[in-house]
């Protein structure tokens, strides 16, 4: 990236930050909350997720059958099912359906892929939105910022604002309840006046062409009911085998969407059905004269659009995209979509993590380009997700193709994910990040000369015009003994007989080069509880390449890390790993860079350290001789990888037996994420980010605490923004 | 008919802010009438022995619709987990009726009280085959919160009451 592309991405971030950041972190957070109370009173929340998932699985396995399946069932009923290639085509039978007729319209982000306003407006048909977050963009001539929430982005205040110079009301209007009011009132009008009803589908019932609309406001209800003519359109994705198969997804979209354990309305739609419409106009010729008028002549049609969702669902990596049930999860749950929305976070129609896949299947690949660098694949939305999709995954696989400049074309079908190199044109930038490795250990080589040259005035102006490493975050320092050269001089001290177990501590590159100090204090803790230590010396995990979308270097560096460690795990020895993002590498990524063998031989014997520490104290070994906490008050901040896989509380639990009082942060994550935070075009972001994280330990209960963090970035961005020195938790129980 | 799913469907509407009024036929009128605000609409309510009063406009307009205050109507079922009701919209106008009024009041019969989500679905199959053509799992008022705070009665009613008849 060019510094000129740098520095205005930086400032669109600066602007959205400061106009629309506030009202975005509000509400996603509200959404978030509920969605964590929500789904833990769900009993079986696992299951239904298993279950939505394996439906989704077959039935786009199963597509093409089920596509026959729905038209066959809807034209029995009496409708109409047009399969549109892509958006033009759509929008051409859409325009002949309406013919010049009024459209009330309930949100469908399909529509907005389509572009189907600007279609029907130009055929000369008026088209209102009416549900109330679509109804105030379109009054503002703005784009959808969220999924589920359109207008996220905007406050109360600027609404009424809006509402106020727009439609000029006797009486200015102000609270939520004028303002919804208001619309209710205005929208009212309109959807009597209007011939035609549009909506979306959030699911199609193949065997019996049954719509399901999730909502809340009622409006979806109100354009179809109303009117003589129904237009659903959805893409292919929506449809699914049964009616019964609903039902985990009616259960699980409003929690993992807005919170709530149902939304308002779930209606079923087998049309066209015979519910009254409101008809021709009265006798008088006001609309409200008119008599209720059989409904079962009601004409429905059905557009199903294909719109580049058949290639994906041939593509492997991005085929779990059409799993998706647009339910905003993985929005809500992202810290950077918290602060900036989906105007930073987002292509031409989605927004948030997924938006990734949908925009590379639908737009293709320039369109994921703007946004995509915003994943740092914290992986926090991946348990979110209702369906179970690596979204994470979706983003690194798209960033690989990026980098690698082929255009969605889907030829990386023949290159794979197996190429031998990264390409000649890959962002320097990236390039740097993602070979940490071997600058780690030639900064360590040269340290202490290089850490002085790393931090002068001209060498930082010049990395940061170059590479786009800003000039105010500080870098690390390199220590010149690394942890394997001083676990190498010492030698363990545990000897075999009298071991409890023996265990291969994993010196990730950070903890081998820069944090030793963490390094040698897990050596230590662990042979105060009995475990014989060895040191390999193994690489960096991958981790580094792969947030920068480098596929193929992160494979070599797997395939190095398991070559050094494969003498430990084949001896039967632990693997115990200090770092959060290896732990989830281990466990997660290498499924996919490693042969199957090699990642169950990782997965099922590596453990991050606190976990390890936790497993030997419930197995016997001698807690006290760790370091005791005598009531030290401290705040802990977990990692995002951590808590995906489930591993705060061991840490929590271990510091607690030994006597700390732990209080801990909530956000989702410390904004620094690896090389995330040290981008010039994010740098802002990252530090907006970690604000929410200093708010949780600059309170009355916790400004006094010592920080502690287990992540290698929580330290460093939590030792940039506070004043006190942050430390791994594995340090307060090194009693030296 | 076992108690139990019914106390879950009365703890369910509790925490979601609605009122279960329980009834049989006979009290069915003077259960009702407290909770008719004039100008009010209705459909024909299946159960035998239980009508709508007079008062009630059963073959509505549109401008009857837009200005009533209470809309009656018959629910198919009731979910005991979420508090909701099924409202099956037919020829009689269930769909507006439950829609357009400002406080909707849905009558349920106690035997149609369903316990969860998976019994309600093959419930929902079973009438989706039969021809029902539109079904509505209703839960609390209509909502929004696009406006900068929950608000209750989007485009739908604000307020919603359950009437249980408990002898069918």
């Amino acid at each position: 990236m060019a510094v000129d592309d740098r520095r205005r991405k930086a400032e669109r971030i600066r602007h959205l930050l400061e106009t629309e950041g506030d009202s975005v972190r509000e509400n996603t957070r509200v959404f978030n909350e509920g969605r964590y109370e929500s789904t833990a009173d769900l009993d079986d929340y696992e299951e239904l997720k298993d279950e939505a998932r394996a439906i989704k699985e077959d039935a786009i396995e199963r597509l093409p059958e089920l596509l026959d399946r729905v038209t066959e069932a809807v034209e029995a009923n009496g409708g109409s099912v047009y399969l549109a290639d892509d958006a033009a085509d759509a929008n051409r039978y859409i325009t002949e359906v309406v013919d010049g007729r009024n459209v009330v319209k309930s949100k469908s982000m399909t529509s907005e892929e389509m572009d189907v306003n600007d279609a029907l407006e130009e055929s000369g048909a008026d088209v209102r939105e009416t549900d109330l977050a679509e109804f105030v963009l379109q009054v503002a001539d703005e784009a959808p910022s969220h999924i589920v929430a359109p207008a996220i982005h905007k406050s109360r205040e600027e609404i009424a604002d809006l509402f106020n110079e727009v439609f000029d009301p006797e009486e200015p209007l102000e609270t939520a309840e004028e303002l919804t009011r208001f619309a209710r009132e205005y929208l009212g009008e309109e959807i009597l006046d209007a011939e035609v009803g549009m909506t979306g589908a959030n699911f199609v019932a193949a065997d019996t062409g049954t719509l399901a609309l999730v909502t809340s406001e009622g409006n979806a209800r109100k354009c179809v009911q109303a009117t003589d003519t129904h237009v659903a359109v959805a893409g292919v994705e929506k449809v699914i085998p049964s009616v019964e198969d609903l039902r985990p997804f009616v259960e699980l979209i409003g929690r993992s969407g807005t919170g709530q354990d149902l939304t308002s309305y779930v209606s079923l739609l087998t049309p066209p059905g015979d519910s009254p419409t409101f008809g021709g106009s009265g006798e008088s010729g006001s609309p409200g004269d008119r008599d209720l008028e059989p409904g079962d002549d009601r004409e429905f049609h059905l557009v199903l659009i294909d719109n580049g969702r058949m290639a994906m669902r041939e593509d492997d990596d991005l085929r779990e995209t059409l799993y998706c049930i647009r339910c905003s999860a993985c929005a809500n749950s992202c810290a950077n979509f918290q602060h900036v929305g989906g105007h930073a976070f987002g292509g031409e129609t989605y927004s948030g993590g997924i938006a990734t896949g949908w925009e590379a299947g639908v737009h293709g690949q320039e369109s994921a380009a703007e946004f995509n660098d915003l994943c740092t694949g914290c992986s926090r939305c991946v348990n979110q997700c209702p369906v179970k999709i690596d979204i994470p995954w979706i983003n690194t696989v798209v960033r690989d193709r990026i980098n690698r400049g082929t255009d969605g074309e889907f030829d990386f079908l023949v290159e794979g994910l197996t190429p031998d190199a990264e390409p000649g044109g890959l962002d320097p930038q990236k390039r740097l990040f993602g070979n940490f490795d071997t600058l780690a250990r030639l900064g360590s080589a040269f340290a202490p000369v290089s850490n002085r040259i790393a931090r002068s005035g001209p060498v930082r102006s010049l990395m940061e015009r170059t590479l786009g490493v800003d000039r105010r975050r500080e870098l690390p320092a390199f220590e010149r003994e690394t942890l394997v050269e001083w676990f190498e001089a010492r030698g363990p001290r545990v000897s075999p007989d009298e071991a409890r177990r023996t265990a291969a501590l994993y010196p990730d590159a950070y903890t081998n080069y820069v944090r030793t100090e963490r390094g040698k204090a897990a050596v230590r803790v662990l042979e105060a509880l009995g475990v014989r230590v060895e040191v390999p010396a193994a690489g960096e995990s991958g981790r580094a390449p792969l947030s920068q979308g480098m596929v193929s270097t992160a494979r070599s560096n797997a395939e190095a890390v398991y070559e050094a460690l494969a003498p430990s795990l084949a001896a039967g020895r632990d693997v115990v790993v200090i770092e959060p993002s290896d732990v989830a590498m281990f466990r997660g990524e290498y499924e996919r860079l490693l042969p199957e063998d090699e990642h169950a031989a990782l997965r099922e014997d590596s453990y991050e350290v606190m976990e390890y520490v936790h497993g030997l104290l419930a197995n016997g070994a001698d807690a006290d001789a760790l370091a005791a906490g005598d009531g030290e008050r401290i705040a802990y901040h977990s990692h995002c990888q951590q808590r995906t896989l489930g591993l705060e509380p061991h840490t929590v639990s271990v510091l607690e037996e030994r006597g700390f009082d732990v209080a801990t942060s909530d956000v989702e994550c410390c904004g620094m994420a690896g090389s995330f935070g040290y981008k010039s075009e994010y740098y802002d972001l990252s530090v907006d980010v970690g604000e929410s994280l200093v708010d949780q330990f600059t309170t009355d209960d916790t400004a006094d605490r010592a920080v502690v963090a287990s992540g290698t970035s929580c330290l460093e961005q939590l030792d940039a923004l506070l004043s006190r020195r942050p430390a791994h938790p594995v340090r307060l129980l090194d009693a030296r | 008919m076992p108690t139990e799913p019914l106390a879950t469907f009365e703890s369910s509407l509790t925490e979601i802010g609605i009122e279960l009024v329980r009834t049989t036929a006979e009290g069915f009128e003077s259960a009702l009438s407290p909770r008719l605000d004039a100008p009010a609409v209705g459909t024909p309510l299946p159960f035998a022995g239980v009508s709508l009063p007079d008062a009630v406009e059963t073959d509505p307009t549109v401008a009857d619709l837009e200005a009533a205050r209470t809309g009656v109507t018959a629910a198919g079922y009731g979910v005991a987990d979420y508090g909701s009701v099924v409202i099956r919209g037919g020829p009689a106008g269930e769909e507006p009726v439950s829609l357009y009024a400002d406080e909707h009041v849905a009558v349920v019969a106690a035997s149609d009280v369903l316990p969860d989500m998976e019994a309600t679905f093959d419930r929902l199959a079973e009438d989706v085959r039969e021809g029902t053509g539109r079904a509505v799992i209703a839960t609390g008022p209509s909502a929004t919160a696009d406006m900068g705070a929950l608000v209750k009665g989007a485009h739908g009613p604000m307020e919603v009451t359950v009437v249980l008849l408990e002898d069918r």
